[in-house]
Parts: structure tokens; sequence; C-alpha cells
């Protein structure tokens, strides 16, 4: 497998707090990877220094050879990295279909057009595809204010992978969702994404972590403690002690 | 709505406008368009306030537009009201150029306080500018329109009220398709969430400084078409309380309709007019009384009105 993105000694502090230690990692292609750690041990750091939403202060990321380190949250989605977030960041106040709309205008470049209706086919064959992926057809004309949270997931992610990323990064996808939706949730999303999106999320619940990751990145303190397939890192002593607190 | 239907509603409209100005009195003729002349410059705000940004120095491009015509009709010896108002949109449009890369980085309160001081910095400066008139202003000749007024014996408050009608219609109909685009909607993005803009692969500074351009030009095309009308350009176009009218007809129309705006701006001028000829010690309460109760009573803005005569959606821009 090639790799995706290749992270060397990142590094970022807060004050006297250190967030990423020496960070080393390297993603291929196609991988499904799981983030966790107790909150403060560096997994949406990480996330966000990725995205350039957090610069580093140290180390590079290099995503398919190209280094994207210091770069832009804008420039890193034009480069193929894409990503939802713990709070969905959607338009709250337009619908459903709106914020789909304005997703896959500006993927397709039709939102730099100042006169470009919303009603062009291949766009509205766009929309309907997304929002029959990822069941959302009921919601289409409900404004995102008014819509439960586990829908906002959804549409968070629905409108993160307008873009056709390589790599998308997903933080805490179900984290607010009732506990018996949540594997309906990932199962969507699972099967709505093309099978050569690497993906790389952020999970409390190890349920969850052990069913849909085919690989385990275990934070802790900054550092990464225990990298693996899921089934051999939930089974880390380390792990067990400093994360998921089952008995060794 | 669709777009063929918007374009067939807009000449109709035109054509209305049109043919009802040789039948109404010359103080209407005139108080319709200036108050068109100020509906063009309060359009460009909408577009701004719907990616989240209130301007209180729309005076600024209003004033540069007015200059703008008045100067090469005085120094360039060019009388045709159309070349003019052109002119005024593209003095306006290009201190739109200059500034709007430097205001692109500002929001909110931060934004406005910082065009309300570069308004008022050109206020100051043309005050004290002696070769431009300083705080007396310049006056103005009566503009032609390609010869027709000879011809055809055309009055040049009439000529310049049918061309603020072009100006305003062809602006509002283009306008209300872009509001209906997927870029409209963007702007509408901007407004609600940034960071989500961003990380779709956008820029936002981008698109607010976009805005403010179109803004920039608008209030330039209304400064020159007001210009015209008068017959006197002076600094009071800069003044703050001129960016003030433009922000109450953007308020008292909303943000959903685009021939709200005009009908706004009208009704803003009527009470004016009215209110300073029979209390001319007490026009400016009337006003504010006017302000107050729009402000009390609809909130939203005679466009929310006009909309829910229609309902249509609010949120898509489906303005009438």
């Amino acid at each position: 497998m090639s790799a995706i993105l290749d992270v060397r000694n990142l590094r970022k502090s807060f004050g006297a707090i250190t967030a990423a230690d020496d960070i080393s990692v390297t993603i291929n292609a196609g991988e499904r990877v799981g983030l966790i750690g107790t909150n403060g041990a560096g997994k949406t750091t990480f996330v966000n220094m990725v995205t350039g939403y957090l610069r580093a202060d140290g180390g590079s990321i290099v995503l398919r050879g190209a280094d994207i380190s210091g770069k832009s949250p804008r420039e890193i989605a034009r480069a193929g990295v894409c990503r939802s977030f713990q709070i969905p960041q959607l338009f709250l106040s337009l619908t459903t279909e709106e914020n789909l709309i304005i997703a896959l205008g500006i993927s397709s470049g039709e939102a730099l057009r100042p006169f470009a209706g919303t009603g062009s086919p291949v766009l509205v064959a766009s929309l309907d595809d997304l929002l029959t992926r990822y069941r959302l057809q009921e919601f289409r004309h409900r404004v995102v204010s008014e819509l439960p949270g586990g829908v906002r997931k959804l549409l968070d992610i629905a409108v993160s992978v307008t873009r056709g990323p390589s790599l998308l990064l997903l933080d805490e996808p179900t984290s607010g969702v009732a506990a018996e939706q949540k594997f309906d949730l990932m199962d969507i999303v699972v099967n709505a994404l093309p099978k050569d999106v690497t993906v790389l999320f952020v999970e409390h619940d190890m349920d969850i972590v052990s069913r849909y990751s085919t690989r385990v990145l275990a934070f802790y303190d900054g550092r990464i403690i225990s990298d693996g397939p899921s089934d051999v890192v939930l089974q880390d002593s380390r792990v067990k002690s400093f994360i998921t607190g089952a008995p060794n | 709505m669709t777009n063929t239907k918007i374009i067939l509603a807009a000449t109709a409209t035109l054509a209305a406008l049109l043919a009802l100005g040789p039948f109404l009195p010359g103080w209407a003729t005139f108080l319709g368009a200036v108050a068109l002349a100020k509906g063009i410059t309060a359009l460009g705000l909408v577009v701004m306030l719907r990616s989240g940004l209130l301007s209180f120095g729309q005076g600024l491009f209003y004033c540069v537009g007015g200059y703008g015509a008045g100067l090469l009709m005085l120094w360039g010896d060019v009388t045709n009201a159309v070349v003019l108002v052109i002119a005024g949109g593209l003095s306006g449009l290009v201190a739109g150029l200059l500034i709007g890369p430097l205001l692109a980085g500002y929001r909110k309160i931060f934004f406005a306080t910082l065009t309300l001081a570069l308004s008022m910095l050109v206020h100051g400066a043309l005050t004290k500018a002696d070769i431009l008139g300083g705080s007396d202003g310049l006056n103005l000749r009566p503009p032609t329109f390609f010869g027709l007024e000879q011809t055809t014996g055309l009055s040049p408050v009439f000529a310049i009220y049918a061309l603020a009608c072009v100006i305003a219609v062809a602006s509002a109909c283009l306008l209300r398709i872009h509001f209906r685009s997927v870029r409209g909607l963007l702007s509408l993005g901007v407004k609600d969430n940034e960071i989500r803009v961003e990380y779709l692969g956008t820029s936002v500074r981008r698109a607010i400084f976009e805005n403010y351009v179109v803004a920039a030009f608008l209030a330039g095309m209304g400064g020159a078409l007001n210009a015209l009308v008068l017959g006197h350009i002076d600094p009071e176009l800069a003044f703050w309380t001129t960016s003030g009218e433009f922000v109450f007809v953007a308020i008292l129309a909303g943000q959903v309709s685009v021939v709200a705006i005009f009908v706004a701006s009208i009704l803003l001028e009527l009470v004016r007019s009215f209110s300073s000829q029979h209390f001319p010690n007490a026009w400016q309460m009337t006003l504010g009384i006017f302000m107050l109760t729009v402000i009390l009573f609809m909130p939203n803005g005679i466009g929310a009105l006009l909309q829910r005569r229609r309902g249509s959606k609010i949120a898509q821009g489906e303005a009438p």
C-alpha cells in the first residue's frame, strides 16, 4: 500500500501543555484508522494540525509527497483532505438541500459564477445522490437549526465529502448521538464513502473503533503509545491502563 | 420563479414605470429619481448584508460616484447622462477595488466602524479641497441624452428618472437572479459559518471582497444619478447621515426582496419630503417616529411582508 499521509516529528504546545509531542506516523491509502485516547490526549489537535486549523510548532505533514505543513484549511481541502467536526459546522439558517448545494457548488466551481443557478442537471444529480446515500431525503427542505443531532452529524459528513477527498478526517462522528443509533450512523457513513477514501476518525466508543477501523492509533499525553490493527491495540496493556480502562 | 419569468416581470415593471413617468407631476418624477438612486445604493448594502456585513460608510462610494460623474462633466466636458452614470459606477468600482482588500478582513462592528471612518475621511478631505469646491461643492449642467432632448423635447428630469428606472430595474433583476444562484447562497453561507466555507475549499475573504465591490459599483451609479438629478455635488454625499439613510432603507426593506428596497426608498423620501414641508422644525422627529414604528412592527422589513404574501422561502432569497 502507498502512503497517503506522512507525518514526521509533529509538535504542538499550548503554553505548558504539550498536545503533540514528536508525533510520527504514516497512513496508507485506503486505511480506516481509529484515533483513540482520553480527553486532552492530542487526537483532535492532531486532526486540527493535519487539516490546517492549527499550525504545528515543528515537524512536517506530507500528503502524497507534497508538504502541506502550514497551509491554510482552504489549501488543504483543495489538496484532497476534508473533515467533519465534533460540533457539526453547517449553515444553520439554511436547509439541508441548500447546505449541500453550497458545498457541491464550491467543489464544482459553480459557486464562483455569479449567475449559475441551482438547477443544473449535474448539480441536481449530485445532490440527489448525496441525499440518498446519506439518508437525508426526508430532511431535504428542513432548516438545519431544527434538525436532530444525528442528522446534523450525517449532513456535516455529507457536506465534507462533496469535494471528493482522498483523505477524510472525522472528529467524533458519533458523539452526541444516541447509543442505539451510533452503529446505524457509522454504517451509513461507511457505506456511502467510496472504498478508496482513506478515513481517520476520532472515537471514544471502543465498539465503534473495533468494528469500523482496520488500524488504531492510541494517543496518550500528546504521543502515540500504540499503533496497529484494532484487535492488537485494544489489547495493549498500556492502552487498557491509560485509555480504555479495561482490566489487564 | 424562473430566470425567464424574472426578466419578463422586470421588463413589464420597467415599461410600466416609463409609461407612468409622463403623467407624474414634476416633483414626483424628481422624488422618484432621487429615491431610485438611493435604492440602487441600498441594493448594494443588501448584497453585503447577505454575507453578514453592515456598512455604515456606503456614502463614500455614493460620493465618489457623484464626484466621478460631476468632474467628468465639468473637466472632461462629457454631458451624456448614460456615460456619466457609467463613469460614476466605475469610480465607485475602482474605490471598492482599492479599499475592499483591507475591509474584507474585518467583521461585525469593526467592519461597520471602519467603513464609517473611511467615509468621513473622504468627507473631510473633500471639505478642504478648494479645487473640488470645498464644503460648498460644485454645480453641474443639465445632462444630455444622445441628443434625444433636442429632437423630442424630453424634460431633463424625466430623462434622468427614465435612466434611473432602467438602471434600478436592471440591477434589481440581475441581483434577483444572483440571489437565487449558488454564489448567492454562498453569501448566506459566509454569514452563517465562515469556518465551513473555508473547509469546503473556497475563500471567505474573496466572497466578501466581491460583494463589497458590487456594492461599491452600485453606490457609484446611485451617486452619479443623484448628482445629475440634483445638478450639484458636495461633500455631504459622504457624510455619515447619508450612509445612515442607506442603512435605514436596507432595514426598512429587509434582506429578502429586491423590490422592497425601492419601495422602502420611495417611502423614506416621501416621509422626509412631506414631513419637512409640513413640520419644517420637527421633520427629523417624524422620521424618527417612522423608523421606530417600522422596527417595532415590521422587524423583518417590508420584504418579509411581500414574501409572506407569496409564501416563498426567505432563506433562498426568493424575492418577489
